[in-house]
């Protein structure tokens, strides 16, 4: 069963508790929101969620088809599925996109067979085709290396080439949408929406409606103060969307007070 | 790449020069000597009348400065000029403002603080050996490759004190070919010299950052001189490494095995009036050719290990190509030094006239063992005016050989080098490498990669001479080091005066991949022309944690993200080298030493 499930998460950066005992489950197939004030620990949790070395769970548990994941490397956590769009994504010099993928392509079908030879390369070559059109990139960018001189969108982009490349059945989208343009910003979307099925789950994190205009989130969560403090339909959002985060720090402010 | 510390600051122009004294007559000598925070204390000398004092910036330790003594010959013909370059150097001036502070400290006289063994061999020298190396020419013992096999005695106290404890004797020189007697008296010159010479100490600013005193001088023994059923057991050469690295093909092909040297050449290249060959069939079928080439470039006397290599080389390979002619197919020698405890002496000969082309790829290369063996060699590249050589040099020693070269090219007008260097083995390796860009409008181009393990040492000692005007070098080298390996690079651009209009480029990257691993990168720059543009940069990094993770959170093992980072790293450097089946083995070895 491919859903996640945070239980009381607490994780701790630099000697600062980030995540404060974090609940959160997102079923298999479903796509939900993260929303929240600049500090509230999205970001955090996004990392915590890939395995990052810098973020130290003090507490908790991650439960993702069957394994507790925050017992597994990162490359692990992306062997069993799990994928992260980064809000920085980094740039790799000397290594190119093609090269890149087709690396971890390989380390992917290794990880699941031992014995197996890698992607033949024509195979491959039809893949990113198809990835690269379904996003409008042009076919050149697998020649480049890669996030090394991207811009903004250009990097963003990637981010979801990979993702659809790799095909994970649970993405944490950490703010893919900023920095982009309106034109990006949809092709980035629909990249999104032609990954979404059964198999397809998915935390989104965004400070901002449009985005959601495209990937109609079937949850939408709020965060604060390194907790979710509200849940709610699509309708959470566009409530943020005019009324901003006041309401909300008035509602939750007292914990942090008290802590 | 995240890199601890970086340095490249673009000087146009630049030198500090000190006041000038009339003394014009000043002995010639060129000494660079570089103050290390951490160096035993010199007692200091008098301030010399004059002193260019240069940067020189050491990417690894802080603070490194140098102090450069430059020959009269370079500084007195255009005071002007240089005055005039000393008011724009604003980039030295802060540099020298550090190095005043340790420099004057650091100034010494090379002969006063060499060992006292050493000092004296080297006073004992005229005197003692100049009749030993005559009478011995004398004798009419030759010794042959293969011919006359013999086990050879290690030298007594007084052969330790004058051949600083090298067992060699001048009775082994190689003088296969009575008719050339120019190549006996070249061997025997540099013969003198060897013995003359000192043994270099860390005392030598060229050698201060590689200490060769665990090298088992006296349990060396040449290869020739093995009897030939022993030389016939050591190990085969592997096929894989007579393979072409460039191309389709061998256009011609020198094998240098233990005993016996082989070469092709193809009919078609041949009848071009191209000379590919082994030094004894030269000296019997082309004397006069070799004649002119050897010695030409490189001088013995430029270091002990130089005159060993010319006095004892009995692996030489001569490349002559006629003016005007165009060699398609690569050509290719392979110089393969199996075995322990044994010395192999190597001599490179490339000579490309006017208009002529050609790409020639030299490999060293030996398996690991764990006893000593060792290695000294001289290559010598000539490009002729609007000639263009390619000349691509892999150095793939087993790691237990102790390695040292000295290699230059001379470029004339409008010639053209494109030099690699790839090094992958060795215990230890000091190699100096020297470009003199002689005639207007020469282009030399360096690059060079290393990847080090273990605890090899690998010392890459480039010098970039600009001699003449609207000239171009250009040299990057990049090295990635593993375990507790060291690499030195220590590189020098020098535009002489009156080389105005030259471009001048030098840059040496480094990737640490262990916490014991240590690189130093100490690039330089000394620039006696005003209208000159001369770029540097030293990095020493490490990988960074972000593009770790990075690779990680896509699925890639640590091990195989590592690699990929490192091939990325590489990369610049492997799109110089058009050769297929270079990054190949360049690949391999990635693969191979990132376990």
């Amino acid at each position: 069963m491919s859903q996640l499930e945070i239980r009381d998460l607490r994780v701790t950066v630099a000697g600062n508790e980030i995540l404060k005992g974090l609940n959160l489950t997102i079923e298999q197939g479903k796509v939900h929101a993260l929303m929240g004030p600049n500090g509230s620990g999205k970001s955090t949790l996004a990392y915590t969620l890939m395995g990052h070395p810098n973020y130290e769970v003090t507490g908790g548990e991650v439960w993702f088809k069957g394994q507790n994941i925050l017992e597994l490397e990162p490359d692990q956590r992306s062997h069993l599925g799990i994928f992260l769009a980064f809000q920085y994504p980094v740039a790799i010099p000397g290594v190119s996109v093609a090269n890149f993928l087709r690396t971890a392509l390989n380390a992917h079908r290794k990880a699941k067979d031992p014995e197996d030879k890698g992607m033949p390369i024509p195979e491959f070559r039809t893949l990113m085709k198809e990835k690269m059109d379904l996003l409008k990139m042009d076919h050149s960018f697998a020649g480049r290396y890669l996030n090394d001189g991207f811009s903004g969108g250009e990097k963003k982009r990637a981010e979801i080439l990979q993702m659809a490349a790799l095909n994970p059945e649970f993405a944490v989208l950490d703010e893919t949408d900023s920095g982009l343009d309106i034109d990006a910003l949809r092709n980035v979307a629909e990249g999104v929406q032609a990954l979404r099925g059964p198999n397809f789950g998915a935390l989104v994190i965004t400070h901002y409606q449009r985005l959601l205009n495209y990937i109609n989130p079937d949850v939408v969560h709020v965060m604060f103060d390194g907790r979710i403090v509200e849940t709610g339909g699509p309708e959470l959002a566009l409530k943020l969307e005019a009324q901003g985060y006041d309401w909300v720090r008035e509602a939750h402010g007292e914990a942090v007070i008290s802590e | 790449m995240a890199n601890k510390k970086k340095t490249s600051p673009r000087v146009k122009k630049a030198t500090v020069k000190k006041k000038v004294a009339a003394k014009a007559t000043k002995p010639v000598t060129k000494k660079k000597v570089a103050a290390k925070p951490v160096a035993k204390k010199k007692a200091a000398p008098k301030a010399k009348p004059k002193a260019v004092v240069k940067k020189k910036v050491a990417a690894k330790v802080a603070k490194k400065t140098a102090v450069k003594k430059t020959a009269a010959k370079k500084t007195v013909a255009k005071k002007t000029t240089v005055k005039k370059v000393a008011t724009k150097a604003t980039v030295k001036k802060t540099a020298t403002k550090v190095a005043s502070k340790k420099s004057v400290a650091s100034k010494k006289s090379v002969a006063k603080t060499q060992p006292k063994k050493v000092a004296a061999a080297k006073s004992a020298a005229p005197v003692a050996q100049q009749p030993r190396v005559v009478t011995r020419a004398a004798e009419p013992e030759v010794i042959g490759a293969g011919k006359t096999p013999r086990v050879i005695t290690r030298g007594g106290a007084a052969a330790v004190q004058t051949k600083s404890g090298f067992p060699f004797t001048a009775e082994q020189i190689p003088n296969g070919v009575k008719e050339a007697a120019f190549l006996h008296s070249y061997r025997q010159s540099a013969w003198s010299h060897f013995e003359s010479l000192p043994l270099p100490s860390t005392n030598d600013e060229a050698w201060r950052r590689t200490d060769i005193r665990q090298l088992k001088r006296s349990s060396m023994q040449i290869v020739d001189n093995l009897p030939s059923a022993q030389r016939g057991a050591l190990p085969a050469i592997p096929a894989q490494l007579l393979k072409p690295l460039v191309g389709e093909g061998h256009g011609g092909q020198i094998v240098f095995g233990p005993g016996e040297t082989t070469v092709t050449l193809s009919q078609d290249i041949a009848n071009q009036g191209v000379v590919f060959t082994d030094f004894a069939t030269a000296a019997a079928k082309h004397p006069d050719l070799l004649k002119k080439v050897l010695g030409n470039v490189v001088k013995p006397e430029e270091g002990k290990f130089a005159a060993m290599a010319g006095a004892l080389a009995g692996r030489g390979a001569l490349l002559y190509v006629p003016r005007g002619v165009q060699v398609e197919e690569p050509l290719h020698s392979l110089l393969w030094g199996p075995g322990a405890g044994l010395a192999y002496f190597s001599h490179i000969l490339v000579w490309v006239e006017d208009g002529a082309s050609v790409t020639y790829v030299h490999e060293a290369a030996s398996p690991t063992i764990s006893e000593q063996s060792m290695h000294a060699g001289i290559v010598e590249l000539h490009v002729g005016s609007g000639a263009n050589l390619r000349f691509v040099e892999l150095q793939s020693w087993g790691e237990h050989m102790w390695n040292f070269t000295h290699e230059r090219a001379r470029v004339q007008k409008d010639g053209n080098l494109d030099w690699i260097f790839g090094a992958l083995g060795s215990h230890l390796t000091k190699n100096f490498s020297e470009i003199n860009l002689e005639g207007e409008g020469s282009l030399g181009r360096m690059s060079g990669f290393y990847f080090t393990d273990g605890d090899q040492h690998l010392d890459h000692d480039t010098q970039q001479n600009h001699m003449a005007a609207h000239t171009t070098s250009d040299l990057l080298f990049k090295g990635a080091l593993e375990e507790k390996s060291r690499s030195v690079w220590q590189g020098m651009i020098y535009v002489a005066p009156g080389a105005q209009r030259t471009d001048g480029y030098q840059a040496n990257r480094n990737l640490v991949l262990s916490k014991e691993a240590r690189a130093d990168s100490i690039p330089g720059l000394e620039i006696l022309a005003d209208d000159v543009r001369c770029t540097h940069g030293a990095t020493v990094g490490k990988i960074d944690p972000d593009e770790y993770f990075y690779l990680l959170s896509r699925g890639i093992p640590p091990v195989e993200a590592r690699r990929l980072i490192v091939k990325g790293f590489f990369d610049p450097i492997m799109e110089r080298i058009p050769f297929e089946g270079v990054r190949q083995r360049f690949q391999q070895a990635i693969v191979q030493k990132m376990k």
